[in-house]
């Protein structure tokens, strides 16, 4: 790793703001001024669809779409200004020192590459290894993530595998370069509720052995409070609250408050379940 | 038409695709007004038992069959008035509405092939019902939310005025705050119309919410039936019901060695 010491933020976010041209000729902000600091951390971004959340994690690993416009007042990597950064030096973070996990691994592996191949793609494109180690490298990783028969599933294309399966092999692919900062955007939405907790607990162990950032997007409040040290809510492109892990009881805004409430609960006889009255106060 | 309620029930359904066996002889019954909910994980066959009682999948063995009160014979699967009887709702509203019909002509299109008279009141009638306004009559489902998608298909199924309501997964497409707004109108036209339910999902707290009794399957088997209540006092036998009631409550850290490995 590199020589910064454990105290020194892995990414800084201050006043990031992305915003789309719409049809009318002005542009639509999807997120407005999202700011934050990672450490070492488990940092649990969580919001319903459209409350930019994903659009925070694409920002900062480079992904917008190109008619997209990034701006912010720092966005630091380790010291790096992301947002003066050489397409060249973007791509060489991408994967490198910071990768991502998508979230459903039929639509995100490639389907007509083998498992292993996509993994050894992901590291000769960032380090300079022979074939042969590369291939072991591949194996050891998928082993990483707890695949029983690497060297039958390094062979196996996507449409093969399971979902769970399918979800480790993409971690394995993303972690294989060790990078020091993982976005993790819904990365088990797709799966049953067991395996995602395998694949969490797999996610888990890893960030705590290797000393990564991790940013986990969902919007899944509960399973987010369950897993990370610090969450932000997101509405409306903004963050609307701060909690701390295990403090989910203690959401202040109504959002959060609503978005719990809202849930079903197992032993609850609550009919009709209370909805989520939005005010237009949340969004400004 | 179709004063009295039906219920339903299968009984030793096996479905078998290309050799294996999707569903092993599964037996189920729902009574008129009741709601039985079936969880169980992706493979476990709960969808397929689904499929099979609306004619979707192929039945290898196994009927099934209405039940109910009336004097004259109930109708059979496969034949018309049971289609129209029998309704299903999809999981994802992104993929269950064709892309280039117009919500009029999504709803009007049950209505011809059931030869139903007075489809203008009926529409109207639907869309009001699910919570939309007539102005959404003219609208594409690109046009429209996730939640909105989710009420058009639900009025598609409600349109031909059935008895029975097969709902595969309604709300895991969708968001917590939306998911509450759709289960409470599920629960509000069930109590208006009388409608049974049969209810697939992998969430326990939202089937346990929408049904009073439910049915744990696993690789084409039940597993357990219950009913709601004993499953929120934590009384349940099999082990495999129980890793799933500890898998809804979140993640738990040295808890690893949930489930055996994929």
């Amino acid at each position: 790793m590199t020589g910064l010491s454990a105290t020194d933020p892995v990414l800084v976010v201050d006043d990031l703001r992305v915003s789309f041209p719409n049809r009318d000729g002005g542009r639509f902000e999807a997120v407005r001024g999202v700011s934050f600091t990672l450490g070492r951390e488990r940092l649990g971004i969580v919001g319903e669809s459209g409350s930019g959340k994903s659009q925070t994690g694409r920002a900062i690993l480079g992904l917008t779409a190109p008619e997209g416009l990034v701006t912010a007042k720092r966005l630091e990597f380790h010291g790096t200004d992301l947002l003066r950064c050489s397409p060249r030096q973007r791509r060489e973070l991408r994967g490198g020192r910071i990768a991502m996990v998508l979230q459903d691994p039929k639509f995100s592996l490639n389907p007509v590459m083998t498992i292993g191949d996509q993994v050894v793609e992901t590291l000769l494109a960032h380090t300079r290894i022979s074939a042969k180690e590369a291939r072991a490298k591949a194996i050891a990783a998928l082993e990483a993530v707890q695949i029983d028969d690497p060297q039958r599933v390094y062979k196996l294309y996507p449409h093969e595998v399971s979902g769970g399966m399918g979800q480790r092999a993409m971690i394995a692919m993303m972690l294989i370069a060790n990078p020091e900062l993982l976005i993790a955007d819904e990365p088990t939405s797709a799966l049953d509720v067991t395996v995602q907790l395998q694949v969490l607990a797999i996610l888990d162990a890893l960030v705590i052995q290797r000393g990564m950032g991790l940013i986990f997007i969902s919007h899944d409040l509960r399973l987010v409070s369950t897993f990370c040290d610090r969450i932000l809510v997101m509405y409306a492109g903004r963050v609307v609250e701060e909690i701390a892990a295990g403090g989910l009881a203690d959401a202040k805004h109504p959002y959060t408050r609503g978005l719990l409430n809202c849930l079903p609960r197992l032993g609850d006889n609550r009919h009709p379940l209370p909805t989520l009255d939005r005010q237009p106060e949340w969004a400004l | 038409m179709s004063g009295s309620k039906v219920g339903l029930e299968v009984k030793n359904l096996r479905v078998v695709y290309d050799g294996f066996i999707a569903v092993a002889d599964t037996s189920l019954r729902v009574n008129a007004g009741e709601s039985l909910g079936i969880v169980g994980e992706s493979g476990s066959g709960k969808s397929t038992v689904l499929r099979a009682i609306c004619g979707l999948a192929p039945r290898q063995s196994g009927t099934v069959q209405l039940i109910g009160q009336s004097q004259d014979p109930l109708p059979l699967p496969g034949s018309k008035p049971f289609r129209r009887l029998v309704q299903m709702v999809f999981q994802d509203p992104y993929g269950s509405l064709h892309p280039r019909q117009t919500v009029d002509r999504i709803l009007a299109e049950p209505l011809a092939i059931h030869n139903m008279d007075d489809a203008e009141t009926r529409i109207e009638r639907a869309l009001e019902e699910v919570g939309l306004g007539t102005g959404f009559r003219f609208r594409y489902p690109h046009q429209l939310s996730g939640g909105q998608r989710q009420r058009i298909a639900i009025a598609r199924a409600l349109i031909l005025e059935p008895q029975i309501l097969l709902l595969d997964e309604p709300t895991s497409a969708l968001d917590a705050s939306v998911q509450a707004e759709v289960l409470n109108l599920l629960e509000d036209l069930r109590a208006r119309r009388g409608l049974t339910f049969v209810m697939v999902s992998h969430d326990l707290a939202v089937v346990t919410h929408l049904c009073e009794r439910l049915m744990v399957m696993q690789r084409g088997q039940t597993v357990e039936l219950l009913s709601s209540i004993d499953l929120a006092a934590n009384r349940v036998s099999d082990p495999y019901t129980r890793t799933l009631m500890e898998a809804s409550t979140g993640f738990r850290r040295g808890s690893e060695e949930i489930g055996e490995p994929a």
